[in-house]
């Protein structure tokens, strides 16, 4: 095909892609296929071509190999998590993720900007903990600071993620004022950039995030998160003092568009993370990782309101029985639990992934040492010493 | 060009086109859309099978064709099918033929520890909501290189099991050996390399089993073996790119990828077949790792091998805490996409309930959620109030206001569960407790809270349900 036709057939692709109409006159086509596939992965043909080569090996002929190379027109945009003191916040590094331009990990179509992260969970109060989880952090559990100092100096983490579940007026109704000021501990115990979230009460939310927002001013920080039901207080208050939102949908893309069009009326869109839901192993993961797959590729394909990187509360896997359930026959729960949750992250993170938020050290380890891998692939195994604790 | 989709329209000219009713959708041209969407296949269509329509089957059967051959191992009940991909994301159809599990043996392993392992994968077995979990085979591996040691092994496991065998050595003279006891079992030969691919394509074309080709991490060896072993009528083939962690994973994991999307988007047929990925070889690597360790990273690797197109994976044992994640989290990648994720809502009568001493439960009609509960309480004598979540779990919902006051109020008002219990006491899943006041209100029933997982309520029913006044002689059936 000549260089002007193919350069036609492009354009009428791309034309069709973004469902505009189109007309054809006085247009003759001369190329002899013409497919015009419309599937919302196949935007662009994939540009094929085999090198034929006659070296002969042990009887073979090699006949080489080209990889199958497609292009994207659209980039996931990059976001930055915390502010170090130069740019007026407290933290000691930011941390960016985002900015793919290829799918996850299709390593020969091209590289990512940035790696996957992972950010340590922790609560206020101690909600019911699987026993594998209690032995990791024994004492530390009892206070959020500590609990969230042992991920950062004893796991690595990049991220800590706070969940201030005991606000919840059907909980202990904790006052946001008391609420604010573990925030403000919390800043000065670790230097990491953060994750704020509330109960999940629409209302307790609603007046609680604002004020995490204010106190939190300069430190760049993820407030977790902002519904369909409440999205507007989130939006401005992270307007205001220039933070970040999580947009929380269940598990339905077309929700997750529509919020992240609402949140972008208010914020620059590089102030916005997706969270599509992370549905535990053998209980819903499957939804999960198909909605993560598709916003993933419509934001590849070109979509500007699923541009957003993503994350997941990969810790949701705990919630399946298999996870912690006292039962020899299903083997040790110390491996059992932890791996349960590493095996959500692992297809999340191929699925387009960007942030994790986990509950265990072992699968937090794991899911770093596969990253690097990935990344460079030179660095020794980290997590062989976080497995197998506590039963 | 990507691949021409195949629309009902490509296939409908080559039908009867006779309307004769004898298949379920009736017409012809419905035929034609459920071929499309491999809901039938050609079997269905009973005229097809006349002489006249030979050709026209054979033109229908090769527009048909997956672009990853469909290749099967072993013979009989427990045969299994891998490959037959269509598509590379399953959200674009579906994924067919789960990814198979083979557990390996070799012929250094002690008769006990063989019969052990061979007996463990058999009887391997996990509920999941309404059929059962199941390994798929297993591995014999030649290490001692000998041939009589080899058909000694396979002799042994052959007369253990009758789950479909792979057939692990380089060597063609050993190969042979244990063809020579197994070959009628119609095993996989693993595998054909560089230096063995001639002797290997005899031994595939002689005995009608299927044969792996192999080459460590190189694409374009693939592609030359495969075309020179097609070329001597060998058509039943697998591809093992190979696979390790740590510096080897980026390549492990991209050669599955790319030799995927280049046989679906890339039409390159000399890829179309199915890949296996082989974690089992972590054991290998003389790496430093505890036991424990290794098992850890070979169940991830198995995983990611997995999502990312492997049809087959061979690990070392069936260790449940291991094996169980990668069991189910191939169960779920290959569910098809298109069965809807949630329950009708409404009101499901478990045994024979008493209207004065039966409880009434409730919970959410997220599909899985409903199922977990359903395996739980089928054995007892209740109602179970399916509420309308609009699909989402339970705690999904009550954080989405999904499952609230005033949805309760709904089925209880609905499924005229007043009128078949004279008391009034509902119980609501302990993810739900917050709502405990509202519902209250609302329904003006008394509102127990059930436990946080449907495991417990058959525990929580003998403390608590017995022990109120208005319900003695609650029985389990």
């Amino acid at each position: 095909m000549e260089n002007g036709q193919e350069a036609l057939i492009r354009s009428l692709i791309k034309l069709l892609a973004g469902d505009s109409e189109l007309e054809l006159e006085g247009v003759t086509l001369t190329a002899k296929e013409l497919t015009l596939s419309l599937s919302d992965l196949s935007g662009l043909p994939a540009v094929t071509g085999f090198v034929p080569g006659p070296e002969p090996m042990a009887g073979l002929v090699d006949i080489g190999y080209t990889p199958s190379v497609r292009t994207y027109p659209g980039k996931i945009r990059e976001v930055i998590l915390g502010s170090t003191r130069g740019d007026g916040g407290s933290r000691v590094r930011s941390v960016a993720i985002g900015g793919a331009s290829t799918p996850p990990f299709h390593l020969f179509e091209g590289t990512d900007p940035h790696s996957p992260v992972v950010a340590g969970s922790v609560f206020d109060i101690v909600p019911p903990l699987p026993g594998p989880v209690k032995e990791s952090f024994g004492d530390a559990l009892e206070d959020p600071c500590a609990w969230a100092k042992a991920w950062v100096d004893r796991y690595g983490a990049d991220l800590i993620d706070l969940d201030l579940i005991s606000t919840d007026p059907y909980l202990k109704d904790t006052p946001v004022k008391r609420a604010v000021s573990l925030v403000e501990d919390l800043l000065q115990a670790v230097d990491v950039p953060l994750i704020i979230g509330g109960s999940g009460n629409p209302e307790k939310d609603a007046k609680l995030l604002p004020k995490i927002a204010e106190v939190c001013s300069g430190e760049r920080i993820l407030l977790s998160s902002a519904t369909m039901n409440m999205w507007e207080p989130v939006a401005k208050a992270a307007q205001e003092f220039n933070h970040v939102v999580l947009a929380w949908s269940p598990i339905d893309i077309n929700q997750a568009k529509e919020l992240n069009r609402k949140l972008m009326g208010y914020l620059p869109p590089d102030q916005i993370i997706m969270d599509p839901t992370s549905a535990a192993l053998g209980y819903g993961l499957e939804y999960s990782y198909s909605v993560m797959e598709r916003i993933r590729y419509a934001g590849l394909m070109g979509d500007r309101e699923l541009q957003c990187p993503m994350a997941s509360g990969t810790a949701n896997s705990w919630a399946a029985r298999e996870a912690w359930k006292r039962d020899p026959g299903l083997g040790p729960r110390e491996y059992r639990g932890p791996l349960w949750e590493t095996t959500g992250a692992l297809a999340f993170l191929l699925a387009g992934i960007d942030l994790f938020i986990m509950l265990h050290p072992g699968g937090a380890r794991t899911i770093e040492d596969i990253v690097g891998w990935l990344a460079d692939g030179i660095n020794p195994p980290t997590f062989p010493d976080f497995i197998g604790v506590g039963h | 060009m990507t691949k021409k989709k195949l629309g009902p329209m490509n296939l409908y000219p080559l039908l009867p086109r006779t309307n004769c009713g004898e298949c379920l959708p009736k017409t012809c041209m419905g035929f034609a859309v459920q071929l499309c969407e491999r809901g039938l296949t050609l079997g269905n269509c009973p005229p097809l099978k006349a002489p006249e329509f030979q050709a026209n089957h054979d033109k229908l059967e090769a527009l048909l064709a997956p672009p990853v051959k469909e290749i099967v191992i072993g013979k009989g009940e427990k045969e299994i099918k891998v490959g037959g991909q269509l598509v590379m994301h399953r959200h674009e159809l579906r994924y067919f033929n789960k990814t198979a599990i083979f557990t390996t043996v070799d012929d250094t392993m002690i008769a006990d520890d063989i019969t052990s392992l061979v007996q463990e994968t058999s009887s391997f077995s996990h509920p999941y909501i309404g059929h059962t979990l199941k390994l798929d085979g297993i591995t014999i591996r030649s290490r001692t290189g000998n041939a009589e040691n080899f058909r000694k092994t396979v002799e042994m496991v052959a007369g253990l099991t009758d789950l479909p065998l792979i057939l692990w050595s380089s060597d063609p003279g050993v190969m042979s050996a244990g063809l020579g006891v197994a070959g009628d079992r119609r095993p996989l030969i693993y595998a054909a390399d560089e230096s063995n691919w001639q002797e290997m394509s005899e031994l595939a074309s002689s005995t009608g089993c299927p044969l792996a080709v192999h080459a460590d991490g190189n694409v374009g060896t693939i592609r030359s073996l495969v075309s020179a072993i097609s070329d001597r009528g060998v058509k039943n083939l697998l591809i093992d790119p190979g696979c390790g962690f740590g510096e080897a994973l980026p390549k492990s994991l991209d050669n599955m990828t790319m030799i995927r999307t280049s046989a679906i988007s890339g039409e390159d047929s000399l890829l179309g077949y199915p890949l296996i990925g082989s974690p089992v070889t972590l054991w290998d690597q003389g790496n430093s790792l505890p036991g424990e360790a290794i098992r850890w990273m070979e169940s991830c690797l198995a995983s990611m091998m997995t999502i990312r197109y492997a049809d087959l994976v061979m690990i070392r044992d069936p260790s449940m805490w291991s094996t169980l994640p990668l069991v189910v989290l191939i169960n779920n990648l290959y569910n098809d996409p298109r069965k809807p994720v949630s329950v009708e809502p409404g009101l499901r009568v478990f045994g024979t309930p008493d209207p004065v001493t039966s409880p009434v439960l409730i919970t959410s009609n997220f599909a899985l959620t409903y199922y977990t509960v359903l395996s739980d309480i089928e054995k007892l004598n209740c109602y179970l109030l399916v509420a309308d979540t609009e699909g989402l779990s339970v705690d999904s919902a009550v954080a989405g206001r999904k499952f609230n006051a005033q949805k309760v109020a709904d089925i209880i008002s609905s499924s005229g569960i007043s009128k078949k219990v004279t008391h009034r006491t509902l119980i609501i899943p302990g993810l739900a407790a917050r709502l405990k006041g509202d519902i209250e209100d609302a329904i003006n029933w008394d509102v127990m809270v059930g436990p946080r997982d449907s495991a417990g309520i058959p525990a929580y029913l003998r403390e608590k349900w017995d022990g109120v006044d208005h319900k003695p002689g609650w029985s389990y059936r």
